[in-house]
């Protein structure tokens, strides 16, 4: 089975992907380069195309339109067993008749490696469980399933290791943790790695890039720092970590800055992170970069006064507010509890600063809460 | 203390059913099997005298319909499992909406008797039926070639009537296969036919084993099969035993239906060892 298909190696090329299902498109007109050797996600709510892009890039479906390429190999329409991909599947998928040993075993058994037991006894040592080689996979953990099924897919050593949401099924201290090893066994194996999920903390632990879907389309791709910082719409601001995203128009500049006018006070924004197409915009900041000063006390950078603190809540490393504002919109801030200083109490005035630098700017239609939350009925989809 | 009478009080009627239409039967036919008639009694005069030469003597004057038995009951099973399979795993996996329909066809032969579904079939297989001058004027067979009274038509008619027990312990066995699982093997080097050998069929065994055991048992032991679709020929050990009772010949009888019995009971025995059963999750 040494064609050429399977022993493709290089980066993962879509170029203008559609799938349809009836009237229904699930990945609209995507294009999408992944460099080998990366840990790449693919981040969105459910029914975002998400897992219907790893699917057919697994084989397991084919793209309405489009090509998907390895290297310079075209595998758009080759069998799942063509290609040099393995998958992790969301369940595990694990073959419930073998033990784990020969689960570990198949893919190289079927490619017709007769010594076998070297190869899966040292994935089993890389996934730290070489002593349940003899169980049967219903009798493991959800977290010992979870890192079989990465042995049975990393044993191959595919040109590429497609996550589908691999850790959904863990609570959450082993999600952290598989987290972490998952990103350990990428270095430490050096494949290309495809993560899809819908948990944003989660992509941006492990992912060197990180694609965000909407819809069946690529709202964003970047690192996770830059996407956190200069979003470039607002459902990347808002499904990303949270934003504070107000109405203003820009008015004016000032050397590498852009000046705004947010409700008649006016901020400075750094040019680079304007993504508007006229002057009207949505300011965004992120609910961390505020600081809340009383009306007092000097503030520097930015300010926007007239607030007025409307709630309070204590979490420990950190107090958030919700700071009612002169034009009627409440807005978010993260205070650290490192200074000592007592927190502000509902209905205290004051008003909110920070560095410009932290400012971003979106195309001033856009829908502010794009993102905010995922409906109840779009979790049904996947 | 009532925690533990109540298993054994709702087991009561089942155990008291088997007791009287199992136990207390089948003594009696123990007791039959080794009497042996009253000199000078009526014709349906027995008595007991412990004579174990009855076996022997009935075994050996239907060695040819016992061996004819298993053979057919064999072929009967392997037909039945090759149309099943491929029928069972399309209901599982590709029947979509339509499933409990399909499903309720494959059981609505049993809405009529199966006695004349087979006296159906003797007429669609007869002279007289639209199949067989049909073949003659096609040339496929000859104008002496008949359908029935032929090991074929037996056989065939067998696998017809148990099918509905081949395929719906196969259905519920594939149904429970987890289709990712056949993604997984795909995804891992398979071809469909491997998934097929590696995963496919290992999952659904227990459904193999239930419906083979389910088909091959009865088929083993029917008659009606052999009386209307066979000839003098094809007399299977169900026809022996039925001839004989009506003789009547209990003792033969009697002493056949317990090596009949008897010679099920070891091949299923040795098929469920040999089928492994128990490594099938």
């Amino acid at each position: 089975m040494a064609d050429s298909a399977n022993s493709a190696r290089g980066d993962l090329k879509l170029t203008r992907i559609t799938k349809s299902y009836g009237d229904f498109t699930a990945v609209d007109d995507l294009s999408l380069t992944i460099p080998e050797g990366s840990f790449f996600a693919l981040l969105g709510p459910s029914g975002c195309g998400k897992t219907t892009t790893l699917r057919m890039v697994a084989g397991l479906e084919e793209p309405t339109v489009g090509s998907i390429h390895l290297g310079s190999t075209d595998i758009t329409f080759t069998k799942p067993y063509q290609r040099p991909i393995n998958t992790v599947f969301q369940n595990y998928a694990l073959f419930p008749h073998l033990t784990i040993f020969e689960n570990i075993a198949f893919g190289l058994r079927r490619r017709g490696i007769k010594d076998v037991d070297e190869a899966v006894n040292k994935v089993l040592g890389l996934v730290e469980l070489p002593h349940l080689a003899q169980r049967k996979p219903t009798q493991l953990s959800g977290g010992q399933q979870q890192r079989i099924a990465l042995a049975r897919a990393i044993v191959n050593r595919p040109a590429l290791l497609l996550l589908d949401e691999p850790l959904g099924a863990l609570d959450l201290k082993l999600r952290r943790q598989m987290q972490i090893e998952l990103k350990w066994i990428q270095k430490e194996v050096g494949l290309t790695f495809v993560h899809v999920t819908h948990d944003q903390e989660e992509a941006m632990t492990m992912a060197d890039t990180i694609a965000v879907m909407n819809e069946g389309k690529i709202e964003q791709m970047g690192s996770p720092a830059d996407l956190y910082d200069n979003p470039e719409t607002a459902f990347v601001a808002n499904f990303l970590g949270q934003s504070n995203l107000i109405k203003g128009s820009l008015v004016g500049t000032d050397g590498d800055s852009l000046i705004a006018d947010l409700f008649g006070q006016k901020i400075a924004l750094p040019r680079n992170r304007s993504h508007a197409v006229d002057s009207s915009i949505l300011a965004g900041i992120r609910p961390e970069k505020f600081r809340i000063s009383l009306l007092q006390t000097p503030t520097s950078g930015n300010v926007l006064s007239g607030g007025k603190i409307e709630d309070v809540s204590y979490i420990g490393v950190s107090t958030q507010y919700q700071v009612m504002m002169p034009w009627g919109q409440e807005l978010m801030v993260f205070e650290q509890n490192d200074d000592g200083v007592a927190p502000f109490r509902i209905g205290d005035p004051v008003n909110i600063s920070w560095e410009p630098i932290f400012t971003f700017a979106l195309r001033g239609d856009e829908d502010a809460e794009a993102g905010t939350e995922v409906m109840p009925e779009d979790l049904d989809e996947e | 203390m009532k925690k533990i009478r109540t298993p054994y009080l709702l087991i009561l009627p089942g155990f008291a059913f088997l007791l009287t239409f199992f136990v207390f039967p089948i003594l009696s036919l123990a007791q039959v099997s080794t009497a042996t008639p009253v000199s000078g009694g009526d014709i349906d005069d027995f008595e007991q005298t412990f004579r174990f030469r009855n076996y022997l003597e009935a075994f050996l004057d239907s060695r040819e319909h016992f061996g004819r038995s298993l053979i057919y009951a064999l072929l009967a099973t392997l037909i039945a499992l090759l149309i099943s399979y491929p029928l069972a795993y399309a209901l599982a996996f590709k029947s979509g909406k339509y499933k409990n329909v399909l499903l309720v066809l494959v059981v609505a032969p049993f809405f009529t008797s199966f006695l004349l579904r087979t006296v159906a079939w003797k007429q669609i297989l007869g002279e007289e039926g639209f199949v067989v001058p049909t073949l003659r004027s096609l040339g496929l067979i000859s104008d002496s070639t008949t359908l029935t009274s032929t090991a074929g038509a037996v056989i065939l008619g067998m696998a017809y009537n148990f099918l509905p027990f081949m395929t719906l312990p196969l259905y519920a066995s594939i149904d429970r296969i987890d289709p990712r699982t056949l993604e997984a093997s795909g995804d891992l080097y398979a071809n469909g036919f491997t998934t097929f050998r590696r995963v496919t069929l290992p999952l659904s065994m227990p459904g193999v084993v239930a419906g083979t055991l389910l088909t091959f048992i009865p088929a083993a032991g029917d008659y009606v099969n052999a009386e209307l679709l066979g000839g003098p020929n094809n007399s299977m050990i169900g026809n022996v035993i039925q001839s004989r009772f009506l003789i009547p010949d209990y003792p033969t009888t009697s002493a056949l239906s317990f090596t009949l019995m008897a010679a099920i009971l070891i091949i299923v025995v040795i098929y469920i060892r040999k089928a492994g059963t128990d490594e099938v999750v």
